[in-house]
């Protein structure tokens, strides 16, 4: 392959965010590093609270810079987005990078038709007249599938459902083709069926699109369907990294494993109740300077207080003192099943 | 009719004053039907007031009231509208420069100066420019403009009519300037919390048109509410300090004469003006909401 040669569309490098809070400084985000290739989707997973919305904001330029301290490297094809002065990086926001967010029923300005508010984005980057602004809104709306594009342009966002406005906010990301689509949760707010539609929907675009994805989420069956790789994020550091085949078949960190034991079976029967992860994941506040899992974690060990060491599998590694034979048994008996490491 | 159903007093007599004659009660008890059931008395009142208009003030011997009242309409309303739009559009400045520059001097300074607007005293605001404009400094070249104090109708001559009223709405409009712009930046600060400004900012618009065309377009919503109230009591007669300073005989100085003196028939008929205006006012604010709201429009 000569991924070598080419630079991945983003690389992210050693990033740590930190927020003024009336406690003092807190960590939100400690040495997080990832890439995304071009037109891959990058799944982030990780229970809420672990710093997710964070990394993207944070990618983006989004975070308030008055409370928000924000280290290391984000290269996004061979730019350097952290440096970026400020006009230069919204020509990238909005035109090479899509952002669909969370809620799908507070994200678009109530009082504009989303056609209006498409057309707004499409306008800031094209020299394009207003006519031409609303056909492509119009084309937009139906290539993500919303029933009657003519008719729905006009529409101001109450008067659409859940799911159509997460279609008409996907649309809205899409109007300038970017390059990469960060979708920070775009199903958790919708239900089990409108999800299923969403997710087809993001995979079609990649298809014709060819745009990457990064798919933050923390439904696991949603990674299994539809991400090439997978990042774990806990307490603002990425434990775990590998492609999805990796992270489900050998999943490295304790962290993982839990989350594995979590999702209900796909075949046979559905045990009554499904083990969770004991415990609460730690606030930026009381992280611990060490292994921030260590509280909940089966496997803690006093080495465990130091900051773990990376252990590698070729590209897929995770952030934990367990290794080797190890890890295969401590494994085994929390997934209660046989895989070689 | 509140005045008039209340036990134990005679409203002819009331309508009278003080110290009438026994005779011109008995006339008015006719006059007004007060012999007769209370429908029939709220009938002949509104008649007074709206048909014939001859209700007249007996306090004042004999003076009509509703002519009274059409006179010192247009000045307070001369007074109210200029003010207003100097307080829409004060305010607007003010709380939009005061957000979008959060947290630094020109912040800091736009809200102090706010703070000092709504904490001025109306009437010794109005002393003060006064003393300033029309003795203490008034034959400078600053104030040699400033006419003396009064209202000049706007048909005998637009431009004094506005020399005359520039002071007063400024006065005026202090006060609602710092409410209004500090209501408004902490309106719009909320706003940049909100989903749809990151969304358009995700989007790469700039930071004034996030600003002007989202947050500030959605904070004039909770702005149109409070407007609609303060200027229906405002032309209701709330405007009463600043029109006694500045010698304006507007409806607040009518209503506020007619209190002194008990002049029941004036006061009616200046009660029935403000519920005009509040009721006028609270309607065009229900348009202006369905233009500026579609939420409100219904499907
Ligand atoms: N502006 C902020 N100031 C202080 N703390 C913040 C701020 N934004 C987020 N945090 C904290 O950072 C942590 C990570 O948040 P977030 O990235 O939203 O998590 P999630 O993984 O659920 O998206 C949370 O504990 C949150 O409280
Ligand atoms: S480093 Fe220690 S505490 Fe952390 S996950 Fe690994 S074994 Fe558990
Ligand atoms: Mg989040």
């Amino acid at each position: 392959m000569e991924k070598s040669a080419n630079a991945p569309l983003l690389d992210v490098q050693g990033l740590s965010v930190s927020f003024a809070t009336d406690r003092g400084r807190v960590k939100a985000i400690d040495d997080v590093s990832f890439r995304v290739e071009k037109g891959e989707i990058l799944s982030i997973v990780g229970e809420s609270g672990s710093g997710k919305s964070v990394t993207l904001l944070s990618l983006l330029g989004l975070n308030d810079p008055k409370t928000t301290f924000v280290d290391g490297s984000v290269a996004f094809q061979g730019k350097r987005l952290l440096e970026l002065p400020d006009r230069a990086l919204r020509r990238l926001r909005g035109k090479e990078i899509g952002l669909i967010s969370q809620d799908p029923m507070t994200a678009l300005t109530p009082v504009y038709t989303i056609g209006w508010q498409i057309a707004e984005q499409i306008r800031t980057h094209e020299n394009v007249s207003k006519k031409a602004a609303r056909l492509r809104a119009v084309e937009l709306l139906a290539s993500v599938g919303l029933p009657n594009p003519n008719e729905a342009v006009d529409r101001y966002p109450h008067q659409l459902s859940g799911g159509m406005r997460q279609r008409a906010v996907i649309a809205m990301a899409l109007s300038c083709s970017p390059s990469l689509l960060v979708a920070d949760e775009p199903t958790t707010a919708l239900d089990v069926t409108v999800q299923a539609q969403v997710l087809d929907l993001l995979l079609k675009l990649r298809d014709e699109f060819g745009s990457a994805i990064i798919l933050i989420t923390h439904d696991m069956g949603v990674v299994a369907e539809v991400a090439d790789r997978v990042h774990v994020m806990y307490a603002g550091r990425m434990v775990e990294k590998g492609t999805t085949t990796e992270v489900f078949d050998q999943p490295m960190h304790p962290y993982s494993w839990g989350l594995m034991a979590s999702i209900p079976p796909l075949f046979g029967e559905k045990p009554a109740r499904l083990p969770s992860i004991s415990g609460m994941p730690p606030t930026p506040q009381q992280a611990p300077t060490g292994c921030g899992f260590a509280p909940r974690c089966r496997f803690a060990r006093p080495e465990c207080e130091a900051r773990p060491p990376t252990r590698r599998d070729g590209d897929h590694s995770a952030l934990c003192v367990l290794d080797g034979a190890e890890r295969a048994a401590a494994r085994r008996a929390v997934l209660g099943h046989e895989v070689d490491a | 009719m509140i005045f008039f159903a209340t036990p134990g007093s005679d409203p002819a007599a009331r309508i009278a004053g003080r110290n009438a004659a026994q005779e011109t009660v008995q006339a008015i008890r006719k006059d007004f039907g007060f012999d007769k059931p209370l429908p029939v008395q709220y009938a002949i009142m509104m008649k007074k007031l709206f048909v014939t208009r001859d209700l007249t003030s007996f306090v004042n011997r004999g003076l009509e009231v509703v002519p009274q009242v059409m006179r010192a309409a247009p000045i307070t309303l001369s007074l109210v509208f200029g003010a207003a739009v100097l307080w829409v559009f004060g305010s607007i400045a003010v709380g939009v420069l005061a957000a979008m520059y959060r947290d630094t001097v020109i912040d800091k300074g736009l809200m102090i100066l706010a703070l000092i607007g709504v904490s001025m005293p109306v009437f010794w605001l109005g002393e003060l420019m006064n003393l300033v404009s029309q003795s203490r400094f008034h034959d400078t070249w600053l104030f040699s403009w400033v006419p003396g104090l009064g209202y000049k109708p706007f048909f005998d001559g637009p431009w004094m009519w506005f020399k005359t009223l520039v002071i007063p709405w400024f006065t005026l409009a202090a006060l609602y300037i710092g409410i209004y712009g500090r209501v408004l930046r902490a309106n719009l600060v909320e706003a940049y919390q909100e989903d749809y400004v990151r969304t358009a900012r995700a989007k790469g618009l700039s930071p004034g048109r996030v600003m002007l065309r989202h947050a500030l377009r959605m904070s004039m919503i909770p702005f149109v509410t409070m407007f609609g109230l303060d200027f229906g009591v405002l032309v209701g007669g709330a405007a009463l300090l600043t029109e006694v300073v500045f010698g304006l005989n507007g409806v607040g100085r009518l209503t506020y004469q007619a209190m002194l003196n008990l002049d029941l028939p004036m006061i009616l008929a200046t009660v029935m003006y403000a519920s005009f205006f509040v009721v006028v006012t609270n309607a065009i604010v229900d348009i202006i909401y369905v233009v500026i709201d579609p939420r409100v429009r219904g499907h």
